[in-house]
């Protein structure tokens, strides 16, 4: 009785330890199925006319997504201009003043920035950007993306400095070095490493959004470096292609989705090699 | 010689309060930009409120050429398309945590499966639309002519398939976090009267790390409430109550996407209305589910302590 017992129980325990690990394996088959379609489906599109042309009009073939690139790094870059020198001092602010008010406020806030949908903050560039200036731009699309990046900078380099240890500061305030240089020259060079990889993250984060930049880069078939005039980016071009109802252009979206992934997961893997390199030690 | 000396402190004085004014400045950035966002929303949703009142929400017609707008389909569409994305993702995020919080905590297969979660965290929302188009889109298709509905291969259940594999990461994640923090000599007690693996997970890890879990899945519900991209391409656009999971809809996020670029005046200001309800029910679920989890580690902390 006892033995069969015992035999049901670890039955039970074998069925569930076998159910935990298909549903886990089984949970990677989209990301297999999703990767397998960029590469099958994209590769062949991808030739060097692909990558430093323009998009060419409907009727004719060919055309590239060189004006696409261009927009998402120069996203990027404004984006960044943006939210990084804001955001590394936020996350100062914060390690520093761990409580009061003020800085639970500024937590409080954090989160709800990073999780406000990122459609609603493409309306927010679109009031506060191109509804003054009359214009779709590429400045209102780097301010919504900025808004995006703030949470993710703030919060890593928040808790990256806290790692860093007290008497390090304690040391640098004993020998007369003003607070302020302290700061400066001895705690944030010790956390740089954990800042940067922060800075990455987001800026793989914010790669890839396309809900942001529908109403404020617009996109653009033609190339172009102005940051008052709207500009193209590669989530919008897949967009268009992908939604558009003519094969060519669907794998077109396939060849810029290719790009896409390659460059945000090129930006998580040198930011996990930042990481892993110059990790904080003490 | 005397004025310099006098002048090196105040100098420095002036710096400090220079940098902490800076430091405090940054941060009262981030507050006021909430509070900026929020006030827009309201300012400009104002026409909108004031037209239609609580009775948007209950409204079923949205009608831009009559100006007419009652938001009921996009209410209806986004909780069928969050709550389906659910059920679908629980049992999977919850192996997943239990996976790497508990049979595989290290070695090689962990390290496997936690970076491949992390990538599928990675993949741009639009490249998932872009998928879901050429792969779910004719799975479903061919499913609902089996079945003998309309076959629209678009609608709440390719979406719904699509956010489910989207937030399986985020709940994931979360509930691996909670399931290593659950102590370990509650663990071992068991074992040591006699528990198999499974019944020290069923009694003891998953009890314990019960919020924790609970919290990860209302913070991938957020996130499922607030994805864009990919629902747009997915879910059909259509501003009727949707009669089935097979039928086209809209979700409050996706109606925004595919209107406002061409919207003006009342309607302009009904789809700010939405994004405002958007940006608060999120705010809400987010708040609630990083406190859950902030008191949870606290505790944990206390009890390592």
């Amino acid at each position: 009785m006892t033995g069969g017992h015992v035999g049901r129980r670890l039955a039970k325990d074998t069925l569930f330890k076998g159910a935990v690990c298909l549903l886990a394996f089984l949970s990677l088959l989209p990301l297999f199925l999703i990767l397998y379609y960029i590469t099958m489906k994209g590769i062949s599109v991808i030739n060097w006319d692909f990558l430093f042309s323009l998009p060419r009009p409907i009727g004719e073939s060919g055309g590239g997504v060189a004006n696409a690139v261009v927009g998402t790094l120069m996203l990027i870059a404004l984006s960044s201009v943006i939210s990084v020198p804001c955001g590394i001092a936020a996350g100062i602010y914060l390690s520093e003043n761990k409580t009061g008010k003020l800085s639970n406020t500024i937590r409080l806030s954090v989160i709800v920035l990073q999780g406000t949908p990122s459609i609603v903050i493409g309306i927010i560039a679109y009031l506060w950007v191109v509804a003054p200036l009359k214009t779709f731009s590429a400045l209102s699309g780097g301010v919504a993306l900025s808004i995006m990046m703030l949470p993710v900078i703030i919060k890593t380099t928040e808790e990256t400095l806290k790692l860093i240890p007290y008497h390090l500061k304690e040391a640098s305030l004993a020998l007369g070095v003003p607070y302020y240089r302290t700061i400066l020259k001895v705690v944030l060079p010790s956390g740089i490493s954990g800042i940067l990889t922060g800075i990455l993250l987001s800026v793989a984060r914010i790669t890839g959004e396309t809900a942001p930049l529908l109403f404020t880069a617009f996109g653009n078939q033609f190339m172009n470096v102005n940051i008052f005039k709207p500009i193209d980016s590669l989530p919008y071009r897949i967009f268009y292609y992908a939604m558009s109802p003519y094969p060519e252009w669907h794998s077109f979206a396939w060849g810029a989705s290719f790009i896409l992934v390659v460059l945000t997961l090129a930006l998580n893997l040198i930011a996990r090699g930042i990481s892993a390199k110059w990790k904080i030690q003490f | 010689m005397d004025t310099g000396k006098q002048r090196a402190p105040s100098g420095t004085d002036r710096s400090e309060k220079r940098f902490s004014v800076c430091l405090a400045g940054s941060g009262l950035i981030i507050v006021l930009l909430l509070l900026a966002i929020f006030a827009t929303l309201l300012v400009t949703a104002l026409p909108a409120i004031k037209e239609f009142g609580i009775f948007f929400f209950i409204g079923r017609v949205w009608d831009a050429t009559t100006e007419t707008f009652g938001a009921l389909p996009f209410l209806v569409g986004t909780l069928l398309t969050s709550f389906l994305a659910l059920v679908i993702s629980i049992p999977f995020s919850i192996a997943i945590s239990i996976f790497l919080g508990e049979y595989f905590k290290t070695g090689a297969i962990s390290t496997f499966l936690r970076s491949a979660v992390e990538v599928l965290a990675g993949i741009p929302s639009v490249i998932y639309g872009l998928w879901g188009l050429f792969f779910l889109m004719p799975a479903v298709r061919f499913i609902e002519m089996k079945l003998g509905v309309a076959p629209h291969g678009v609608g709440i259940l390719t979406s719904s398939l699509i956010l489910a594999i989207m937030i399986i990461p985020f709940s994931a994640s979360i509930g691996r976090e909670v399931i290593t923090l659950v102590p370990g000599d509650l663990k071992e007690a068991a074992y040591s009267l006699g528990a198999t693996r499974f019944e020290v997970i069923r009694n003891i890890v998953i009890p314990y790390a019960r919020s924790g879990i609970i919290a990860g899945i209302l913070l991938a519900l957020g996130r499922a409430i607030g994805e864009t991209m990919a629902v747009t391409m997915l879910i059909g656009n259509s501003n009727f109550l949707p009669t089935s999971i097979f039928s086209p809809a809209n979700t409050m996020a996706s109606v925004i996407a595919n209107e406002f670029a061409e919207a003006t005046g009342v309607t302009a200001a009904s789809l700010i209305y939405v994004a405002l309800v958007l940006f608060l029910v999120t705010m809400v679920v987010n708040i609630i589910g990083t406190y859950v989890i902030q008191r949870i580690s606290i505790e944990a902390s206390r009890e390592v302590s």
